[in-house]
C-alpha cells in the first residue's frame, strides 16, 4: 500500500466535504446579517448583548465548578485504587462507564423526580446540575488519570517517598501530580469542552448556561445564533485541540517523572 | 477463548474483584479494611447522583398514579401508539446512523490509514474526529439547518441552479432522514477515532505470511484482516447506536418536536407532564436503560473479542 489510492482519496475528499460544507454554511450564513454584503455584523450584535456574557460566564462557571468536583473525586479515587485496592479498578471503571448506559436525558429525569421532592430538596441549587456534569465528565476524567497513573509505577513511587519521611501532602503534590499533570490537564480540557457546549441538563434543570440560550435566541434571532454556533465551535475546537496537543506522544504511554 | 491467558487473567481478576466487594474484611470478622475508606467519597457521590437516581427510575415504572405496585406503566409503553412510535423512531434512527456511520467511518479510518496518505493528514483526521465526535448539540444543529433548511446553502444552490422552490415541493429535512444526515457527523468520527488504531493494529506480518502463504489481497481480507477487525467494528457500531439513541440536544435543537425521538418525549415529560401520568414517563426512561444496558453488554463483549489481537 505504498502508492497513493485513488479511491482513498476519493473517500477522503467526500469526508472532508460532509465535514466542511456544515461548518462553512453556517460561518457564511452568520455573515449575511447586513442584507447584499458580508459583515462581522453578527459577531458585533451578539459581543455586545450583556446576556451573551451572562449566559457565558454562567457556564464558564459550571465548568469550573464541574472540572474542580470531578478532579477531586477522580484524582484521589484513581490514585487510591492503583496504590491500595487495585482489585476494585474495574468496578470504578464500570461506574465511570455508566454516563453512556443512563444518557442524560434520563438521568435527569430520574435526579428531578428523585430530589425535586420532600424529603431531600436539592432542585434550588446547582448541585445536581454540578452532579450531572461531574457523572457527565467521569469517562474522560478517569480514563485520563487512569493511563496517567498506569504509566508511572505508583507503589514504587508511593513507597519511596514514604520510606524517605513524606507526608501524604508531600507525595500527592509532590510526587503524584507532577506525574499526572498531562493526564489531569487532557481531563479538564475535555470537561471544559463538554460543559461549554452543554445543553440537556441546563436546559432541562432551568439553570442558565450558553447552550440553552443559543437553542433560545436561536428560535427567536437569526444570524446572531449562527454567530454563536461558530463561535461554540472554536471553543469546541481550542480545547480539544490543547487536549490533543497536550497527550501528543505521550497520553500517559511515558513517564513524566524522575527529572521533576 | 480457553488458551488465552489475558482474557483468563482478566475474568480471575474480575471474580476477585467481586469476591473483594462482597466481603471488604481481609481476616475474618472485625478487621475492618480501612482501605476502603479511601473510595468511599466516589462511591458515595455514585450512589447519590448515579445508581439511585437510575434505581429510582426503575421503582417508579412498576407504581401507579396511587403508589400501588402495577404493571400498567409497562404495558402501556407497549401497547400506546404514541410511545411505540417514538421508540420506533428512536431505533431506525440509531440502526440508520450505526450502520451508515459505521460504513462511512470505517472506509476513512481505512483511506487515512493504509491508503497511502501522508501523514499529515492522518493526524489531522483524527484530531479532527476528536473535535467533530464531540461537537453535538445545538450548533450542530444550527450548522446543518445553515446548510440544507429553507435558508440553507445547499437549499438556495439547488433552488439557484434548477430554479425551483424546495419548499413548495413538499420537501422537508426535518424528518428521520434528514436527522440521520445531522447524526451522522457526531456518529462517522467516533468510528474513525476508534476504527483508526485498530486499522493500525494489523501487523505487517500477518500480511507477509498470507503472501508467503500464496494469498491474494483479497483472501488477505476476507480470511485475515476481516476476521480480526470484525469484533470491533461490530462493537463500535453498537456504540454508535448507543449513541444516537441517548441523544437529545442535537435533536430537540434541530426539529424541535416534530419527530417524537424517545428522548424528547421524556423531555417533555419533565418540562411538563405530557403523557399525563408519571409512571409513564418513568417506564418510558426505564425502557431507554434497559436498551442501553443491551448495548453496552453487546460492547463490552466484542471489547473482550476485540482484545485477543489487536490491542
Amino acid at each position: 500500500m505504498k502508492k497513493p489510492n485513488i479511491w482513498a482519496w476519493f473517500i477522503l475528499v467526500i469526508g472532508l466535504i460532509y465535514f466542511f460544507l456544515p461548518l462553512f454554511s453556517v460561518f457564511e450564513f452568520s455573515l449575511r446579517m447586513i442584507k447584499g454584503t458580508y459583515s462581522f455584523e453578527a459577531y458585533r450584535v451578539a459581543f455586545t448583548d450583556p446576556a451573551f456574557f451572562s449566559h457565558f460566564g454562567y457556564s464558564l462557571l459550571w465548568a469550573l465548578l464541574t472540572i474542580s468536583v470531578s478532579l477531586l473525586l477522580v484524582v484521589p479515587t484513581a490514585y487510591w485504587v492503583h496504590w491500595r485496592l487495585p482489585r476494585v479498578r474495574p468496578v470504578i471503571e464500570f461506574i465511570t462507564l455508566m454516563p453512556f448506559v443512563v444518557p442524560a436525558v434520563v438521568l435527569t429525569f430520574g435526579l428531578i423526580r428523585l430530589y425535586a421532592q420532600p424529603p431531600i430538596l436539592l432542585i434550588g441549587s446547582p448541585v445536581l446540575l454540578i452532579a450531572g456534569y461531574v457523572v457527565l465528565s467521569f469517562p474522560y476524567m478517569f480514563r485520563a488519570v487512569d493511563t496517567g497513573l498506569r504509566a508511572m509505577d505508583v507503589r514504587t513511587l508511593t513507597e519511596a517517598a514514604l520510606s524517605m519521611g513524606a507526608g501524604w501532602g508531600t507525595i500527592l503534590a509532590k510526587v503524584i501530580f507532577p506525574n499526572l499533570r498531562v493526564a489531569i490537564l487532557s481531563g479538564i480540557f475535555l470537561t471544559f469542552a463538554i460543559v461549554m457546549g452543554e445543553f440537556t441538563f441546563a436546559s432541562l434543570l432551568s439553570w442558565p448556561a450558553f447552550g440553552p440560550y443559543m437553542e433560545e435566541i436561536g428560535a427567536m434571532r437569526a444570524y446572531t445564533p449562527q454567530a454563536m454556533a461558530v463561535i461554540s465551535f472554536l471553543l469546541t475546537w481550542a480545547s480539544i485541540g490543547l487536549f490533543q496537543w497536550i497527550g501528543r506522544g505521550a497520553p500517559g504511554q511515558e513517564q513524566v517523572a524522575g527529572a521533576h | 477463548m480457553g488458551n488465552n491467558p489475558v482474557l483468563e487473567e482478566k475474568i480471575l481478576t474480575k471474580r476477585e474483584s467481586k469476591k473483594g466487594s462482597a466481603q471488604p474484611a481481609r481476616s475474618p470478622r472485625f478487621d475492618f479494611n480501612w482501605a476502603w475508606l479511601g473510595v468511599a467519597p466516589f462511591f458515595l457521590f455514585a450512589l447519590a447522583f448515579l445508581f439511585l437516581p437510575s434505581f429510582s427510575i426503575v421503582v417508579r415504572s412498576f407504581q401507579g398514579v396511587d403508589g400501588s405496585f402495577t404493571f400498567k406503566n409497562i404495558i402501556a409503553i407497549l401497547t400506546e401508539s404514541d410511545i411505540i412510535n417514538a421508540y420506533q423512531a428512536s431505533l431506525s434512527i440509531s440502526v440508520i446512523t450505526a450502520i451508515g456511520g459505521g460504513f462511512f467511518g470505517f472506509l476513512l479510518a481505512y483511506a487515512v490509514i493504509l491508503g497511502g496518505m501522508p501523514r499529515g493528514m492522518r493526524t489531522f483526521m483524527v484530531t479532527f474526529s476528536g473535535v467533530a465526535s464531540n461537537f453535538a448539540g445545538v450548533p450542530l444543529a444550527f450548522a446543518f439547518i445553515a446548510t440544507m433548511g429553507n435558508a440553507g446553502l445547499i437549499t438556495r444552490w439547488i433552488e439557484a441552479i434548477f430554479e425551483i422552490n424546495v419548499r413548495q415541493m413538499g420537501f422537508s429535512i426535518y424528518t428521520i432522514w434528514g436527522l440521520s444526515i445531522v447524526y451522522m457527523y457526531f456518529q462517522f468520527p467516533l468510528m474513525v477515532l476508534i476504527m483508526a488504531p485498530a486499522l493500525d493494529g494489523l501487523r505487517r506480518e500477518w500480511r507477509e505470511a498470507c503472501e508467503n502463504l500464496g494469498g491474494s489481497a483479497w483472501q488477505y481480507w476476507r480470511y485475515v484482516a476481516f476476521p480480526i477487525l470484525l469484533p470491533s467494528i461490530l462493537g463500535t457500531m453498537i456504540l454508535l447506536f448507543g449513541n444516537a439513541f441517548g441523544a437529545y440536544a442535537t435533536a430537540y435543537a434541530f426539529s424541535g418536536s416534530f419527530i417524537n425521538l424517545v428522548t424528547i418525549l421524556i423531555g417533555a415529560q419533565i418540562q411538563g407532564d405530557v403523557l399525563y401520568n408519571p409512571g409513564l414517563g418513568n417506564a418510558l426512561a426505564l425502557g431507554m436503560i434497559i436498551i442501553m444496558s443491551v448495548c453496552m453488554f453487546g460492547y463490552a463483549y466484542m471489547q473482550r473479542k476485540t482484545s485477543r489481537w489487536v490491542r
